[in-house]
């Protein structure tokens, strides 16, 4: 019996794919000729040569050499260190707040736990934008000017940042810094809570029949299973906290978005200033899940 | 009492140790913020501009409606909340009802807000603070679902096309940060489309507010399609049910009822998220809270503005929250 076309399966599939992408070249065309005509309108060519010429601006923290006369490129670089700067401190200190809440949100201490919980609400529940004007301008600016410093031990605390020793660190990068792990860390507080509580109740008692105390326990027996539920949502936080040091700008941390911006204000390359963002930040994004995924191999439960 | 204290503040030296040491740190901080907040802020500046922070420029004459906005909407959310509790007879009754008067009020709030046809009409331009905040995470939301859903179910499609598409569309837009998508809605919306479409400010504002929250809600609907058991298209196949039936009929309706919670927690993120339009030169929120602090008389009252500004975030988001907790638990009973 020869089947109708219509109810051929084949041909349906055949004929959907056909249409999506017959619907995503149509729109992209349209949207690539008004591009062009748009550009052509305004007198600009697309091209990436602008990047050899000189920005002309300087730019307040440069962990590698940097002066205004230097090309775009080099201050897009000078960006992207800085933004790697920021995220790699970040992870740190977000894991380790976020761990300790996280522990403290269990802890049998009732005051701890309120403590903890207090501060999980508090940071999850407010945008981390106004996070970080707070840190910087009710904080920040409150602090006395450069010439006259708070001292405390070997830390010096002004306007212009903290220095400890050789150490020196500017306001904009600190406030960024704090702002940043401290409200990360509230979300890494819970998904280490929810992976602590994952694991059975026996393996406390059992760890605890054999003699450990509450301390070994936790770092022995219970944290190296509760991983395998951390890790996952971990990353997923890590990978927040790497897009959102992209506010930076809010508080004027030179960072790679920063840097992009004062690009794009200057020449008016819109399409390449953002076809360079989009790249950095995916790239990075693979990066730190491609970390995460080796790490979570390897704390994953090898079954037989 | 005494052995309450015993058990929870001092069962042994360390959390003896533990308990004196955070009484120590809460005596230091409550004293600290509360000499602060009682001899040196000055509450003025929130008290001076109270209006302009929860409504923008919106004439003062006509802030009834925005009253009347408010009622309708709490009214609505109240009787969805209430409607799984009732009895079944009672809540047979309701649901048609409700399903009608969500649109409907929609529109309604709409024209309050807007004006026009026999009201005052108020330009966007004039909307600002919390409202505008409200507003633009609301109709980002409600846009970007039907594309979330539309971006799902392609992923989760056999045809390998539009799998591909959809899974490359929402992975490129999750792996990039939500400044830089507004940052392209402001810049490139404007040399892509037709130069007579003029979209405003805000409205460049909330395609890019779309676009990124139509991936992330995606992601969410997907976990609501895996949810559901493979037995139930089986079941609908073996009934005779074509493929689109089977999706619209019986697949997503009851997907989409298990994700609700973390449709409300993305709602949630991005009502945080709104704030970012501040810093693309529209006043919601955040943004009119820094043209306050502008203001040559309020020079450096930056405590005391984002402390409120940060308390109705925290209210909103925190009642939310809590919200959607106790919403979760009736859902997942009655399946």
């Amino acid at each position: 019996m020869k089947q109708s076309i219509w109810r051929n399966q084949r041909f349906w599939r055949f004929f959907g794919q056909a249409l999506v992408v017959v619907l995503i070249l149509a729109g992209l065309a349209f949207l690539g000729s008004n591009l062009d005509r748009n550009l052509r309108q305004l007198g600009i060519r697309l091209g990436f040569d602008f990047l050899r010429s000189q920005a002309g601006f300087s730019i307040g923290d440069t962990p590698i050499p940097y002066q205004s006369s230097d090309s775009y490129a080099w201050a897009l670089l000078v960006g992207l260190v800085n933004s790697l700067r920021v995220i790699g401190l970040g992870i740190g200190l977000a894991t380790l707040v976020g761990v300790s809440v996280g522990i403290a949100r269990l802890s049998d201490n009732w005051l701890l736990r309120q403590l903890a919980l207090f501060y999980v609400e508090t940071l999850r529940n407010t945008p981390l934008l106004l996070q970080l004007f707070f840190w910087y301008f009710a904080v920040f600016f409150r602090f006395p000017p450069v010439e006259t410093p708070l001292r405390w031990l070997a830390l010096t605390v002004s306007k212009g940042g903290l220095q400890l020793g050789e150490l020196r660190v500017s306001s904009e990068f600190t406030a960024l810094l704090l702002g940043l792990s401290f409200y990360t860390a509230a979300f890494i507080a819970e998904v280490v809570r929810g992976g602590i509580q994952s694991v059975p109740q026996g393996q406390w008692e059992a760890a605890r029949s054999l003699g450990l105390k509450p301390g070994q326990t936790l770092r022995l027996v219970v944290l190296p299973q509760a991983l395998r539920t951390i890790v996952p949502p971990l990353g997923n936080q890590y990978l927040n906290l790497a897009k959102n040091s992209s506010l930076a700008i809010a508080v004027g941390y030179p960072d790679l978005y920063a840097v992009s911006s004062t690009t794009f204000n200057q020449t008016g390359r819109a399409v390449e200033v953002m076809i360079l963002i989009s790249l950095t930040y995916l790239s990075l994004s693979l990066l730190i899940s491609l970390l995460i995924n080796l790490y979570n191999r390897s704390v994953q439960l090898v079954e037989r | 009492m005494n052995s309450w204290l015993r058990k929870n503040l001092f069962n042994t030296w360390y959390n003896t140790l533990l308990t004196l040491v955070c009484l120590l740190g809460i005596y230091q901080i409550v004293t600290g913020v509360g000499n602060w907040l009682l001899t040196q802020a000055r509450w003025d500046v929130v008290a001076t501009n109270l209006n302009l922070l929860l409504v923008g420029r919106y004439p003062a004459s006509q802030i009834w409606r925005l009253w009347l906005v408010g009622a309708i909407g709490v009214l609505l959310v109240g009787v969805s909340l209430v409607r799984p509790r009732l009895q079944p007879a009672l809540k047979a009754r309701l649901t048609p009802l409700l399903l009608g008067l969500w649109p409907l009020s929609l529109v309604l709030c709409f024209w309050l807000i807007a004006g026009g046809a026999g009201l005052l009409p108020v330009g966007t331009n004039l909307w600002g603070g919390l409202l505008l905040t409200l507003l633009v995470a609301f109709v980002s939301t409600v846009l970007a679902f039907p594309l979330s859903v539309v971006l799902a179910v392609g992923r989760q499609s056999t045809l390998p096309l539009v799998r591909w598409f959809c899974t490359g569309y929402i992975e490129l837009i999750r792996g990039l940060p939500l400044i830089g998508i507004l940052f392209m809605a402001q810049v490139m919306l404007p040399l892509v489309l037709p130069a007579e479409w003029r979209l405003d400010r805000l409205l460049r504002a909330i395609a890019g507010l779309v676009l990124f929250n139509a991936a992330y809600l995606a992601e969410n609907v997907r976990g609501g399609l895996q949810a559901v058991p493979r037995g139930q298209t089986e079941a609908a196949k073996a009934l005779g049910l074509n493929t689109p039936l089977i999706l619209v009929l019986i697949v997503l309706p009851q997907a989409i009822r298990t994700v609700i919670p973390a449709i409300v927690g993305q709602f949630i993120s991005l009502f945080k998220d709104t704030s970012l339009l501040s810093l693309f030169a529209l006043l919601e929120l955040t943004g009119i809270a820094r043209s306050v602090l502008a203001q040559p008389q309020f020079l450096g009252r930056y405590a005391e503005v984002y402390l409120f500004v940060g308390l109705l975030y925290w209210i909103f988001c925190y009642t939310l929250a809590r919200v959607s907790q106790r919403w979760e638990k009736p859902v997942a009973s009655r399946l």
